[in-house]
């Protein structure tokens, strides 16, 4: 009898704690200053880890996928989760801004100061991938849904299909002996920048447009919104950061080749997306991390991995259809002039209402 | 001087004329209602004014305070100050109330997207401004209270309210309503009426009115067209209207008005 009550109070104390973190977490999730004394930390540790090796090489290097995955899955919600529509091409822009990146860092700088060119390499490559997504923004103001998602894929085959055969850049073989330059502060940092870059975009005028097309194009051009330039500004700000992972990624592997930017690429990218929920940054961010770690963890099973992760998929769609986070938003992420605006308006609110009362 | 002209206008689908040889001059400050029969043509004239339709003619012109409109974008009309509701409710449905009123803001926000991007410059100010706009814009119409729900939520009254609101926070100079009693009874038309005599004093607006409920628009409106298969068969004062034998026709048929 004795033996009992314990175990249930043992129990009680394991939920006690359960329910304590759940509350913590609900008070730490709206504590703004949380956030930047982590991103403080981050920034530290990014350091810190390469520097005393403070886990394995092998683990590093996942930790730096993690990053450039969440830049990826970031940049894709912002036209298929914020705008709605349904993009397949992302790895094509991630493919323009690695072999960009790659060449300049191979050819036109100078591989002895490869370190202080690398920042404009990668720009450079986020720029080029964001230029050339004018071929699928231009489409898309005259099309939506199915066949824009068909022109997006379309554009992926093109890219492989151009890459394969310039030999100058290698051909089908790729581009091998690239300089491993992306270190874990690189990786933090451009990880840290698209993050708020897309937020701030979000949370503008731009990126209301952006919503208001998800909701009702028609709509919102007849309430003034210049809806070619939110689409034109929201796929190139898309696909700048695919073009900024893709230089990332390309100066991690330190290979890259046509096979690596197909579209399974692409529809890892998807996967990440939609498994963190559409709309939401915070979302992207646990997306892109489950997704990457369960690959890893799952490598062992080898064959069975790809049989087991979209069944995974198939489960959290049934079980949670929008994502773990589905149009829902961390207030981590939220801008601090947006709070003001929620704060402005519950004060007056608490005014009329006694007004009203008395 | 009128503040619209609409010369000629003639809109098919495909084989069939849904507006033919439209002509309407607007006077400022002016309420007028358009009726007719179902697919008399009568939102596609909204449609036609508004830039959603291209005017299929080329004689044909629409005159905005002396700007031509045809060959002119939505958002450019919207943004010259022409707005409108819709017959079916099209608020965002997903964004919260305050978010809708955001959105018709769109063009009087003055910052550029790095501006945006890198929260530069004139965006807080910009975006404090507009705001505090919205916000006050709806607790005119007593909706401050929802400012953070989510439209799709709100009651059905409350979402065509909220449609007007939107519209007028485009700064409209002439406010086209399609079918604002749509779904009402008596006592909310009564109400309904009021209200739109008291924005267009308020706003200084123009309005044209398309409407199946007699009643409000015999009431309200100064002046009435009556359009049957996109033929604009009568115009003139209610009373003119209600008497007349072409009206009587298209709704009724011949057997109705013997």
């Amino acid at each position: 009898m004795k033996m009992i009550k314990v175990e249930t109070e043992e129990k009680s104390k394991a939920w006690s704690v359960a329910w304590y973190l759940r509350d913590h977490w609900e008070a730490i999730a709206n504590n703004k200053p949380i956030l930047s004394m982590l991103l403080v930390v981050g920034f530290a540790l990014s350091f810190a880890i390469p520097q005393f090796n403070l886990v394995n090489t092998y683990i590093q290097i996942i930790i730096m996928y993690i990053g450039i995955n969440i830049i990826l899955a970031t940049s894709l919600n912002i036209v298929n989760g914020y705008m709605g529509e349904f993009s397949v091409g992302h790895a094509g822009f991630m493919a323009v801004g690695a072999y960009v990146s790659s060449l300049l860092t191979l050819h036109v700088f100078p591989s002895s100061l490869g370190f202080l060119f690398f920042p404009l390499a990668v720009i450079a490559g986020g720029v080029v991938a964001a230029l050339v997504s004018l071929i699928v923004a231009i489409p898309s103001f005259k099309t939506r849904g199915d066949y824009l998602a068909l022109i997006t894929l379309a554009f992926t085959f093109i890219v492989k299909s151009l890459i394969e055969n310039i030999e100058a850049i290698g051909g089908p073989r790729g581009i091998v002996g690239i300089d491993k330059l992306t270190t874990m502060p690189w990786v933090f940092f451009w990880t840290v920048l698209s993050l708020w870059v897309i937020r701030n975009f979000i949370y503008s005028n731009y990126g209301r447009g952006v919503l208001s097309l998800r909701e009702d194009e028609i709509a919102s051009r007849l309430m003034s919104v210049n809806t070619r330039q939110t689409k034109f500004l929201a796929f190139a700000l898309s696909s700048f950061f695919a073009g900024v992972a893709g230089a990332l990624f390309a100066h991690l592997l330190q290979y890259i080749s046509p096979r690596v930017f197909d579209t399974v690429k692409s529809c890892d990218i998807l996967v990440m997306v939609y498994l963190g929920g559409i709309g939401s940054i915070a979302g992207s961010i646990l997306g892109a991390t489950i997704y990457t770690v369960l690959l890893e963890i799952l490598r062992p099973l080898g064959m069975f991995r790809m049989v087991l992760m979209p069944l995974l998929l198939v489960f959290l769609m049934i079980f949670r259809p929008r994502g773990i986070m589905g149009l829902r938003e961390l207030r981590w992420f939220v801008p601090i002039q947006e709070l003001n605006v929620v704060k402005r308006w519950r004060r007056r609110k608490k005014v009329t209402d006694a007004n009203s009362a008395s | 001087m009128p503040i619209l002209q609409v010369k000629n206008v003639t809109h098919y689908f495909g084989g069939l004329c849904a507006v033919s040889d439209f002509n309407l001059c607007l006077g400022k400050g002016e309420l007028i209602g358009i009726i007719g029969p179902n697919g008399a043509g009568k939102t596609t004239i909204f449609n036609l004014i508004t830039g959603v339709y291209k005017a299929s003619q080329s004689q044909s012109s629409i005159k905005f305070n002396d700007v031509e409109l045809v060959g002119k974008t939505p958002n450019q009309i919207t943004a010259l100050g022409i707005a409108r509701t819709f017959q079916n409710i099209r608020l965002f449905k997903d964004l919260t109330v305050l978010d809708n009123i955001r959105i018709a803001c769109y063009s009087q926000l003055h910052y550029s997207p790095w501006e945006a991007f890198f929260h530069l410059g004139r965006y807080s100010r910009e975006e404090e401004r507009i705001a505090n706009l919205a916000l006050d814009l709806l607790e005119m119409f007593n909706l401050d209270g929802m400012a953070e729900e989510i439209s799709k939520n709100l009651p059905y009254g409350l979402q065509r309210r909220l449609e007007i609101v939107r519209a007028i926070a485009t700064q409209p100079k002439l406010l086209l309503l399609d079918e604002p009693a749509a779904g009402m009874d008596p006592a909310e038309i009564d109400q309904l009426m009021e209200f739109i005599l008291w924005i267009r004093k308020k706003f200084d607006l123009t309005i044209i009115l398309v409407e199946h409920q007699m009643r409000l628009v015999m009431k309200i409106c100064e002046r009435i067209e009556v359009l049957d298969f996109g033929v604009t068969i009568a115009e003139g004062l209610p009373v003119q209207i209600q008497n007349n034998a072409k009206v009587l026709e298209a709704y009724l048929g011949k057997e109705g008005t013997k």
